[in-house]
């Protein structure tokens, strides 16, 4: 007997087409962008970029008001070409690539009480993916980080967050021509931990961004993350993969600015909630200016659920102001653990628990694959599996 | 040897509509090495009886039973009846995305037999299975049945059948929808698994051609949920000649 039955898939319920249908915003560009808090009014939920959000959880980082905490950095020996340093608030707001766009961040980066900078200097290539792993004491923490790519730098950078605190950021990646960065923000907080952070990037001409998101852990976590084009001939590929249990609200938010012309986009989400109160949220905003002629862009979301009431909210929107664009288009599905794919399995001798893992194994392995850093991809399936194990356990509970 | 013992069974199904009564009663009984032809008009519950055998949940069993060498069939999960020995190729095979075919078929010997098979010639077997069946090295790295024709996903049935070594297999009209050169590919598989391992076959089928291929040792027409009439081959012969239709006004 299985128990996926019945669950249910919020599938295209807050599908939402960008053409043709007004979006509150008039456009994703509208969007106002500061430094000042004072220019963002507190949001009271109903704000496009609110209204998914778990306000409860994120109100702390939205006072205007300094705190005293901070995170544990683990930070490995720099190779040659690497630096790290601390620069003071002002500077950080002139070194941002743009000033934050919701509360959140502005709060963030108000009182940081400085920022980190990581720099790759021009023509560095590293051979080997640099690790950064920050760990959250139980603090209210509020956050800047600066990552700078200089001209044909190659780099992959990995931040690892875990442990647990109330963390807000904001996060400039400013990269500069033909430099190409892959960075990826993994999100493996303990299960008590809130997360609100805005992620900037600017890319110059030719330049390459690969940026992953994973997240697996926290009570809460909001990821804002944003993408401009400010050279031709760019390209950003932006990845995200999360997993859900009970108690656990994942949002990603997304915004690539096709601000110029010839450049390409692809943004590939993939989910999977598990127990009844799992929550997910996706929004992905592409906008294609009129000046980005020639832009190729395609954004990915699906997601997968597993159990009973757990629930994923999925809007792609697509605002396009040209008509000579080489390529648009955008997919979204939320679907239910597939019965018919269980039996074919199970009829197979395999168990239910082991059929669960194959097909959920299956619906991330390409996404694992893209990420494109074999220590990552490794941690990152036993991480998968470990989850599985959770809801394997859960579903066992409720069918005895 | 062994034995299939399908006795009385009625199956139906939830709709819409309410519940709908699918078989009214069907008794059958399969042993080692015998193969039985099933042979019925579209709509007359032959699915059916093959899902309700293999355990799938959209299928209640109102009334009868299924013992499979005097073990109860369907007291046993999905699972369970494939470790137990039974095996049903479907009529519709599943896709499995982001699974390759090489991954599914060693999981699913692991759990058969309750331990991993030798890799070396594990890799073997496999290989020669699939040239047996004239399946290109490539299909192992395929995801299970994505983008597969109609003849791919049959022969990958056979493959699995022949891999898993069951005792007694349900075909679902494993011959539909195939041209005359994969019907011939998949109907030797068939036979060389038989004579291999003394296979008993209950071959789900809708046209005669299949018979041509592999010898039925009883043929049984399968009418609005039941056995309408049994006999031997030579049954099938008048199928051919004169088709469903007396049976159909009769029920
Ligand atoms: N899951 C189902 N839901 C509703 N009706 C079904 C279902 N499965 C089978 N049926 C109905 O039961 C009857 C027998 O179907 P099936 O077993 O597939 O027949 P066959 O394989 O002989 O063509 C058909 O009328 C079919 O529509
Ligand atoms: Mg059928």
């Amino acid at each position: 007997m299985t128990v996926t039955d019945h669950s249910r898939a919020t599938a295209d319920t807050a599908h939402s087409h960008g053409l043709g249908t007004p979006t509150p915003d008039a456009s994703r560009a509208d969007r106002p962008t500061s430094f000042e808090v004072s220019d963002f009014t507190v949001p009271g939920g109903r704000e496009e970029e609110w209204r998914f959000s778990p306000l409860k959880d994120i109100k702390p980082m939205l006072a205007d008001e300094a705190t005293s905490g901070h995170l544990e950095w683990d930070v490995p020996e720099l190779p040659a070409g690497v630096t790290l340093t601390d620069i003071d608030v002002a500077a950080a707001r002139e070194r941002s690539v743009r000033a934050p766009g919701d509360r959140a961040s502005a709060v963030a980066a108000a009182h940081s009480g400085g920022a980190r900078v990581l720099t790759i200097a021009p023509n560095t290539v590293l051979d080997e993916p640099l690790q950064i792993s920050v760990t959250g004491t139980g603090q209210d923490v509020r956050g800047h980080l600066l990552v700078e790519a200089g001209e044909s730098s190659e780099a992959t950078v990995i931040f690892e967050r875990k442990g647990t605190a109330t963390y807000s950021e904001f996060v400039s990646v400013d990269l500069a021509q033909n430099a190409g960065l892959n960075l990826v923000l993994l999100q493996l907080w303990d299960a008590d931990a809130v997360h609100a952070g805005e992620i900037v990037a600017r890319l110059g001409r030719d330049s390459r961004l690969r940026g992953s998101v994973v997240t697996l852990g926290g009570k809460s976590v909001r990821l804002n993350t944003s993408a401009a084009f400010a050279g031709e001939g760019a390209r950003v590929d932006l990845f995200g993969l999360y997993f859900a249990d009970s108690g656990q609200h994942q949002e990603h938010q997304l915004f690539v600015d096709h601000a110029v012309p010839r450049c390409t986009s692809r943004v590939t989400y993939k989910g999977a909630l598990a127990g009844k109160t799992a929550r997910t949220v996706w929004i992905g905003d592409v906008l294609i200016r009129k000046e980005a002629e020639e832009t190729d862009t395609y954004e990915l979301n699906r997601n997968l659920v597993l159990t009973d009431g757990a629930r994923a909210d999925s809007v792609p929107n697509l605002e396009i102001e040209t008509g000579e664009i080489a390529g648009a288009g955008h997919a979204s599905a939320t679907g239910r653990f597939d019965d018919e794919q269980m039996f074919y399995l199970r009829s197979r001798g395999i168990s239910e628990a082991e059929a669960r893992k194959l097909v959920v194994r299956g619906f991330f392995a390409d996404l694992v694959q893209e990420i494109g850093v074999a220590s990552v991809e490794q941690s990152l399936m036993k991480a998968i599996e470990l989850e599985l194990e959770h809801v394997n356990e859960e579903l066992a509970e409720t069918e005895a | 040897m062994s034995t299939l013992e399908i006795k009385n069974l009625h199956a139906s199904v939830d709709t819409p509509e309410g519940t709908k009564q699918i078989l009214k009663g069907v008794n059958l009984t399969i042993n080692s090495g015998e193969t039985h032809a099933i042979m019925g008009p579209n709509g007359s519950g032959k699915s059916t009886l093959a899902y309700a055998i293999a355990g799938h949940p959209k299928y209640d069993i109102t009334e009868g039973s299924v013992f499979l060498d005097g073990e109860d069939v369907l007291e046993m999960s999905v699972d369970e009846r494939a470790k137990a020995g039974l095996f049903l190729a479907m009529q519709y095979p599943v896709e499995v995305p982001g699974v390759s075919v090489s991954n599914f078929l060693r999981t699913a010997k692991t759990a058969i037999d309750g331990e991993a098979p030798k890799l070396r010639t594990w890799v073997k077997e496999v290989k020669g299975s699939m040239e047996d069946l004239r399946m290109d090295a490539s299909f192992a790295e395929r995801n299970v049945n994505e983008g597969f024709s109609g003849g791919e996903k049959k022969r990958h049935e056979i493959l699995q059948m022949e891999l898993l070594s069951p005792k007694i297999a349900v075909l679902d009209e494993t011959d539909s929808g195939l041209d005359v050169d994969a019907l011939r590919i998949v109907s030797e598989g068939v036979n060389r698994v038989k004579e291999n391992t003394g296979l008993g076959v209950m071959l789900i089928t809708h046209y005669t051609r299949i018979l041509r291929y592999i010898k039925p040792d009883f043929v049984h027409v399968f009418v609005n949920g039941q056995v309408a009439e049994e006999g031997g081959p030579e049954l099938a012969e008048r199928l051919e000649a004169e088709g469903y239709d007396r049976y159909l006004v009769e029920a």
